[in-house]
This record gives C-alpha cells, structure tokens and sequence, in this order.
C-alpha cells in the first residue's frame, strides 16, 4: 500500500472544497436528475480524465472506504489505473477490482455486470452532462427548458433517428427521464446499461468537471429511456458469448486479433470475466490454464 | 476568559476525518430518505445547540452559507460558537437561509418561508436542519419516492402540528422546495422535496 503523501490534505481537495462539493451532492440527491452548478477546481490531470468524477470521489472518500476505479469496465486501463494511484497516494485508502468488495466505484463509461447493493456509491465521469447541449448551444435556454419540462427537442432528434436509419440509431449517452420530471444523460455509457440505472440499489453520483456540474440518482428511483411506443427502447445483443468466459448477456467489447480479419468479443468488464473464469467458466479461446 | 473558552471548546476535534464521517452519513440519510442514521459523538458545544445539529453544521456550514437561526438560537453564544467553529454568516431572514437551524420545532416559520430555489435553480434552496426530541414515538409519516424501495415510516417528535399539510404543499413545488434535515440524540433523518407523503397511518 503506498502511503499516503503528506503534503496534501487528505484526497487532495482543501476541507472548503469538500464542504461545497458535499452540499451540490446532498442537493443533487434531493432533486434526482436535476444539474447542480459547482465550483470545479483545477485538479493535477486534464479535463476529459475524470476531473468531475475525482472531485466527487474526494469530497464524499473516507479512510475506511474501499476504491474501486474502471474505464470502459476496465480496472486495468490508463485512466483507471492513474485515478486509483491517485487515490491510494493522497487518501492512502484501500482499492480493489472486485465489484462486490468496493464502497465505492468510479467509472468511466460502464456499470458492472453483478448487480450493485445497497451502501454502494456509484460515481462517473462525466464529459458533458447537458443531453440538450447539442440541440440547444445556450444554456440559458437549456435550463429554461427543464424548467419547463420542454423535452420536444429530444424527442425530435429521436425520430429523426428513426426517420433516417429505420430505428434509434443512438447506442451511447443514451437520454432518459428521471422519476418523470428531468431529462439526463446517463454519461457515455452504452445504453446497453442504462436498465441497470433503474432503481438500482446504489447510490450513482455523477460529477462533470469542465462544465461544473454534479448530479445524482438515489437508489430506488425511476429511470426510464426515452423512446416510442412503436419504437421502444431495447439494448444492444450480441450473437455470440465472451470468448473467454462464455458470458451470454454481457457487454463485449471487440478486440481485433491479427490483420486479416480474425476478431475476438470478450467482457467488457475484467472483473466480471476474471471471476467467471476463476470460477470455471471457459470461452473458446480461453487457454486451458488462467 | 471564560467565555472564550466555551465558544473554543466542543468543535471537531479530527475536523477532515469527522467532517467526511457527518457528511457521509448525511449522504446516505438524504439517499434514504425518513430512515434514521446514528452518527455517533462528534460536536459538544457548551452552548445551547444539540451537538448533533451542531455537528452537521460543523460539516456543511462555512462562510458561503447564510444561516439563520431561530428564537431559541439566535442568541450570541451560538452565533459565535458557529461563527468560530464554522465561519457562518448569519441571515436576516428564513429566505435568504442556506441552511437554518431550528431548535423549537412546534414554533418554526411555516416552509414556504424559507428560500425555495428558481424553478431553473432549485438548488438554491434552504436545507432546514431540525432539533427535535426524538426520530420516534410521535405521530407516524409514511413517505415513498426516490432513495425508498416501497415505503418509509419515521414518528418524529416536535415536529409543527400543520407538518403533513406544509410537506404536501412543499412536495407540490417540486423541484423548488426546502430539504429537512431532523436531528435527536445521536441520530439524523433527512426529507428531502422528493419525498412524497403518503395519506395518514392509523
């Protein structure tokens, strides 16, 4: 365990950061799905790194919370790994990549497969939280627009979807309807995840650092997908299990084997598959040994 | 010299490591909502404020926050035990409260008077920390919305006798509205505006 660095507060952020940070959360949980304005600070990596999702992290971290960090379900990818270093360094606190044994879970772009519980903390980095910035530039209109709960715009861009490409053809940062009132983005997960947001059992923050805003779901609340009745939502399927682990209704990703054409899906979630696979489960190409 | 040293005493005494410990149960108590949550002792002010309440302002309040303090409160051992211990600012009125702190529940102004938010900033809203008796054995309010799985039942003691009817007509301003943090003893239960009332248990 490296130990923590002495010249910073611990997790980085100075105690009046943390306080105002702590009351966007609380506001953000009392009004689920509604975009609380803060005052993001300038943290020691780029934005479009996690800079929202650090900040969250550090404002509610304490000494005995256990850290788990994934990108793009990954707990070995650069973000992932330098976020977690970060932590272990200025908080000194414990990580794992095991889904169950976290307190807390950062992530960039997925939700685990095994299901959250109750106690968890779910916070993701997210790059731009406004799901009507790309059809409405200005902010002023966009929060005149949840104010009045004028979510045509969004509608249309879903039928365009369709009128162009025959169904929604939008696969990530896919926009759904919090306990009925606000529209979110779900960050850019792929909407494969978005059932996994409703009523969870954990608590998911959300913390975006360029464009200073912290929102939040409590666990039990309504998340719906925005869709049609003749096109309701759906996710995305794949034909085949993980190559590796034999999961069937997981996200794969798909990772290209040589350069002539040989391809292999594998989970998304390293956690998931490595436990799979401890577990006996074995893929195609999964080797006999782990 | 006496003075001055009750208005030192009774802060948080690890203020980084007990700040995180009050917020993190406030967190999940406005996660949860009307489920009570021991937060064990942190704050014991030799002044008039319930150490829990004290606590929670302790791990919220700081000079960004107006607070405004009520009847029983707004005497100066309070305010400058908080102002020493927190930084606060104080407010005028219940309207331009960031947080307010309430020792006479029974007597408390009326929730629509406290700042309620823009209908596009509703975060801009008072957040009213409560000191009462008890979080039990008064009369039963059932709640459902975000944070609860079907229901939830808290009897908070000290609570105005119009609560049910100003916690309708809060909920009906959603998203604008003031969120309730009640304290008694070591425990804290929070309601936030989503919350939603359910008809009377009998």
């Amino acid at each position: 365990m490296t130990s923590r660095t002495s010249t910073y507060n611990f997790a980085y952020l100075d105690e009046q950061t943390k306080r105002m940070i702590r009351r966007a959360i609380l506001k953000a949980i009392a009004i689920p799905g509604y975009q609380v304005p803060f005052a993001s600070r300038e943290m020691p990596m780029p934005y479009g790194w996690g800079t929202g999702g650090v900040q969250v992290t550090a404002s509610i971290l304490g000494p005995r919370d256990v850290l788990k960090v994934i990108d793009q379900g990954a707990d070995d990818t650069t973000n992932a790994v330098s976020v977690r270093k970060f932590f272990q360094r200025v908080a000194g606190v414990a990580t794992t990549t095991k889904t169950g044994e976290a307190t807390i879970i950062q992530t960039r772009h997925r939700i685990p497969e095994q299901p959250l519980r109750e106690g968890q903390v779910l916070v993701y980095q997210v790059p731009i939280p406004e799901p009507l910035r790309f059809l409405e530039p200005r902010e002023t209109e966009t929060r005149k627009m949840h104010a009045l709960e004028e979510y045509g715009l969004m509608h249309v861009k879903l039928y365009e979807d369709i009128a162009r490409n025959g169904h929604i053809a939008t696969t990530y940062a896919y926009p759904v309807k919090v306990e009925g009132r606000y529209v979110m983005d779900p960050s850019p997960t792929p909407k494969f995840d978005n059932p996994k947001m409703h009523r969870s059992e954990a608590l998911q923050l959300f913390g975006a650092g360029r464009e200073k805003r912290i929102y939040a779901l409590p666990p039990h609340t309504d998340v719906v997908s925005l869709d049609f009745e003749d096109h309701p939502f759906e996710v995305q399927k794949f034909d085949r299990p993980c190559a590796l682990c034999a999961a069937e209704g997981v996200y794969l990703d798909e990772v290209v084997l040589d350069d002539r054409g040989g391809r292999m899906f594998v989970c998304s979630d390293t956690d998931h598959c490595e436990t799979r696979r401890a577990d006996g489960h074995r893929g195609e190409l999964a080797g006999d040994t782990t | 010299m006496q003075r001055e040293s009750i208005v030192l005493e009774g802060g948080f005494t690890d203020p980084v490591i007990e700040s995180q410990a009050v917020f993190r149960a406030l967190m999940d108590a406005m996660a949860h909502p009307a489920r009570a949550y021991r937060i064990g002792h942190h704050a014991a002010p030799s002044v008039p404020i319930a150490a829990t309440a004290a606590a929670v302002a302790c791990a919220v309040v700081d000079a960004d926050t107006p607070v405004w303090l009520d009847g029983a409160l707004a005497i100066d051992a309070v305010r400058t035990w908080l102002g020493f211990h927190t930084g606060a600012r104080f407010a005028n009125s219940p309207g331009e409260a960031a947080f307010a702190l309430i020792a006479d529940g029974a007597g408390m102004p009326a929730l629509q008077r406290f700042a309620q938010g823009t209908e596009e900033y509703p975060d801009r809203s008072s957040t009213v920390i409560l000191q009462l008796s008890a979080l039990d054995g008064g009369d039963a309010l059932a709640f459902e919305g975000p944070g609860i799985r079907t229901r939830a039942t808290i009897a908070p003691v000290g609570l105005p006798a119009e609560f049910p009817t100003q916690w309708r007509a809060n909920r009906a301003r959603f998203p604008r509205g003031v969120d309730l943090i009640l304290t008694a003893g070591d425990a804290i239960a929070c309601l936030p505006r989503s919350a939603r009332l359910l008809a009377g248990e009998n």
